[in-house]
């Protein structure tokens, strides 16, 4: 009886992949919680990872499947997509991340338009790329809502992380190339005021003792209260330095905090983000130069990083080829231009687990935490390195070096 | 004022004289030839605009006095981009399809900034083509990234370009040409359009040939057909931009019926068409980019379209298209390149003499040999690696760029108010890339 127990738990072990288990070595394991180990070893268990330490000390229980790279990080988190609204093939109907119909549309949600099977998803997914915090894009005043999904799904129940992270708004040049109204500046700020005030006094009926003052339901309306009150946080687009004023002085007036996306003019404005110790997700490295991101520096990152403020990195949204970009290449460039090898990482790891509020669970290897483990064969950044494992959630998803 | 210009004529030529008398010597280096293997401990020596020694430092005989020692760096020539839209220059309008005879050198801004992030990048010689959303855009020009540049003419390979032929013709099939009418809005009509038209540029060249020098007998002047007739002859290149397989053979084709020298642009799905290519002896510029798609057509486009080619025999170079990458990021083509199974030396050879040769500038550029152009970049380091810099760019003798020169490096990392912006996706007015 013991035998065939052992034999069905044995068959389930092999064939259920959730339930593998497996010893990943590597030459250097980047753990992203303390430093690097030489010649570590991640044990995988359940789908989580069960310990994180030297080859040396830690023993391979019997039955582990092993693999070796040469560097293993955790798996890599893009802080701002639109993948997976955005797709590949940038018809009409493969676009989702902006709806043009008006400026102001905070109340359009992420997983209604998020696709799991999209090209792109598991295109980034082949280069480390395990989760996602995507959703509507720039381009609007207010485009809609944000989500947090893991890039490699086996089902409609399986990949959300998180379904309303952040309200995307926008503030610069980029909006008014969409919209005839807001045609200046001046007018975006003073249309966002205006839907900011009407939200909170929809916050107010809504905290009424007095049944009869609440307020009907309004979709627009509930969701920018929800900012109000803090349970949603803005994602504000701004690049140029007075865009990113016009956002702080909003945020001031209406009493939330934004997280700023883009910041490519950040280095005019050290003090002021540093004291205001602002979440930040700056703009691809590689960024292209023009329009509201026309100032940008591939020495962002360093400066950043020199002054002190805390970032993530992002692959943004791109509106031709290539359709997407990839924070693994954006972060290579940041290193490249004086971002620390580490710091670079941390970027698309750690920092980004932080600011999405889902370090508990990804971000670093640590025990208890899922396994999603991306493995190369030399260092990470290099150009002509490879990705050649993926493992997401403790099962191997990419086998091949790309 | 005679007196001006004579002081004129005499200044530049004293500065002429400084720069380029005096041999210069670049010592220690490890110096790829491309047309060669690479050397360790390597010497450059240029003179006058060209160069004359590559080989091993220690084989070097004595007598030179302006000797720099750049041990540890690494020698490149000058990279050749086969296909950029820097400038700010743009070709045919929307009254037709077919512009034969649209020059894009009559509309490139020489100050533009984008040449500067050119030089920042080790471009040193470049193909400036219009755009891609008409079957036939207009004529190419071959500009190489002087100093002090202030005119086109003083870019230009070519000496007059009122008699000489300073560039390609652009060309273009898929779905960027498909529009309104004038436009075409098939795939059979854009090859119909085209074939109409060599058609005529033929039956212009046999009215030529029968007037056999008798002015009273020759066709009235056509620069349209002009253009095309030295498609025929083969002494302007077709620079053909194509992603599908099909069209791509669908261009294989059209050369074939009218003989003329053609190379392939981008070429997202030559992988699946490799062999065919190889076979039709047609060489192809190719693209590397971060993700595909953006496109249908960019869909299937892949790391390892350079190894696929390289492998069936295809002669291969990379291409920025900027706007589509930026010049600066070029040498991270061939890494990439080499990521998906390029061969080392194919992929630097695929940033300079294979680019040279699909421009027909093999002769003076793309190559570090004694008697060609003293183009050369001076690297950090490994040319394929992240850490690696553009340290200094030098184009026929003469420093353009210096990465250690601060008002030079803004170039290479832009920041507040360093380019002007606004050029961006100018070759998409006309159809995209």
């Amino acid at each position: 009886m013991k035998i065939i127990l052992t034999f069905i738990l044995a068959v389930i072990v092999c064939f259920n992949p959730a339930l593998s288990q497996i010893a990943v070595k590597g030459e250097t394991i980047y753990t992203m919680s303390g430093d690097p180990i030489e010649k570590g070893i991640v044990l995988i268990n359940k789908g989580k990872i069960e310990k994180v330490g030297r080859q040396s000390d830690v023993q391979i229980p019997e039955g582990y499947k092993i693999l070796e790279g040469k560097v293993i990080t955790p798996g890599l988190i893009d802080a701002r997509t639109v993948v997976g609204l955005s797709g590949i093939y940038n018809y009409r109907h493969d676009q989702d991340q902006l709806e043009k119909s008006d400026a102001i549309q905070p109340e359009l949600r992420a997983v209604d338009a998020y696709n799991k099977d999209e090209k792109l998803v598991d295109f980034l997914l082949s280069l480390g790329i395990t989760t996602i915090h995507t959703g509507h894009g720039p381009g609007a005043l207010a485009s809609g809502q944000t989500m947090i999904a893991k890039t490699y799904s086996e089902s409609y129940n399986d990949y959300v992380v998180d379904s309303l992270t952040m309200v995307a708004f926008t503030l610069g040049n980029t909006v008014r190339s969409n919209y005839s109204k807001p045609g200046t500046r001046s007018k975006a700020v003073a249309m966002l005021r205006s839907e900011f005030l009407k939200a909170q006094e929809y916050l107010k009926k809504q905290n009424s003792n007095d049944e009869k003052e609440r307020p009907k339901r309004d979709l627009k309306l509930e969701i920018l209260a929800k900012v109000l009150n803090g349970d949603v946080r803005a994602l504000f687009t701004v690049n140029r330095a007075v865009d990113i004023m016009a956002a702080l002085r909003l945020a001031d007036e209406f009493g939330f905090k934004p997280v700023l996306d883009g910041v490519a003019e950040g280095y005019l404005l050290l003090d002021e983000l540093k004291v205001r110790k602002l979440e930040i997700i700056l703009h691809p490295t590689m960024v292209r130069t023009y329009g509201d991101t026309k100032n940008a520096s591939l020495e962002t990152p360093k400066t950043f990083y020199e002054a002190g403020i805390l970032f993530s990195l992002q692959s943004g949204y791109e509106s031709y080829v290539p359709k997407t970009r990839v924070v693994l290449f954006e972060a290579a460039m940041a290193h490249s231009y004086g971002l620390p090898l580490e710091e670079a990482l941390a970027s698309i790891t750690i920092n980004p687990a932080k600011l999405l509020g889902i370090d508990e669970s990804v971000g670093s290897l640590e025990e208890g935490k899922f396994a999603d483990i991306v493995v190369f064969d030399g260092n990470p950044f290099e150009y002509t390195s490879h990705v050649c494992k993926v493992i997401v959630k403790g099962k191997i998803v990419k086998d091949e070096c790309f | 004022m005679i007196l001006r210009t004579i002081f004129s004529i005499l200044l530049l030529a004293s500065i002429n004289a400084n720069a380029q008398k005096e041999a210069a010597v670049f010592i220690n280096a490890k110096v790829f030839p491309v047309n060669a293997e690479p050397i360790e401990n390597g010497a450059l020596v240029i003179q006058n605009g060209k160069i004359i020694f590559v080989g091993k430092a220690d084989e070097l005989k004595g007598g030179f006095e302006n000797i720099i020692d750049v041990s540890g760096k690494v020698i490149l020539p000058g990279l050749v981009d086969t296909h950029s839209h820097i400038g700010e220059g743009d070709g045919g309008d929307r009254s037709s399809t077919t512009h034969p005879d649209v020059r894009i050198l009559d509309a490139i801004d020489p100050n533009s900034d984008t040449f500067k992030k050119a030089i920042a990048g080790g471009i040193t010689t470049v193909n400036v083509m219009p755009g891609s959303g008409h079957l036939m855009s207009g004529q190419t020009v071959y500009l190489k990234l002087r100093k002090d540049s202030k005119v086109i003419e003083d870019m230009l390979f070519c000496e007059d370009p009122l008699n000489d032929i300073c560039g390609g013709l652009k060309m273009a099939n898929g779905t960027n040409s498909l529009r309104e009418p004038p436009f075409t809005g098939t795939r059979g009509k854009s090859a119909a359009v085209i074939r109409q038209l060599f058609i005529k540029a033929v039956e212009y060249k046999s009215q030529i040939d029968r007037a056999a020098g008798d002015h009273e007998k020759m066709p009235a002047r056509n620069i349209e057909m002009e253009a095309l007739l030295e498609v025929l002859d083969g002494r302007r290149i077709v620079q053909h931009h194509t992603h599908r397989a099909d069209d791509i053979i669908t261009v294989i084709r059209l050369s074939k019926e009218f003989g003329f020298k053609v190379v392939l642009h981008h070429v997202s799905e030559g992988w699946k068409v490799a062999e065919e290519i190889a076979e039709a002896n047609v060489p192809c510029s190719i693209i590397m980019i971060d993700s595909p798609g953006g496109k249908l057509e960019a869909v299937n486009l892949i790391y390892k379209t350079g190894a696929v080619l390289e492998e069936a025999g295809v002669d291969v170079a990379y291409h920025t298209d900027d706007g589509i990458t930026d010049s600066r990021f070029f040498l991270r083509s061939a890494a990439f390149g080499v990521r998906a199974g390029m061969s080392y030396n194919k992929s630097i050879e695929a940033l300079t003499l294979a680019g040279a040769r699909m421009l027909g500038l093999e002769n003076r550029v793309g190559s570090l040999e004694t008697g060609k152009d003293a183009d050369f970049i001076i690297l950090s380091g490994d040319p394929l690696s992240l850490y690696t810099r553009v340290e200094q760019t030098w184009v026929e003798g003469e420093k353009v760029f210096d990465f250690n020169d601060p008002e030079s490096r803004k170039y290479s990392l832009g920041g507040y108010e360093v380019y002007r912006g606004d050029y961006q996706y100018l070759h998409n007015c006309g159809g995209e890339e």
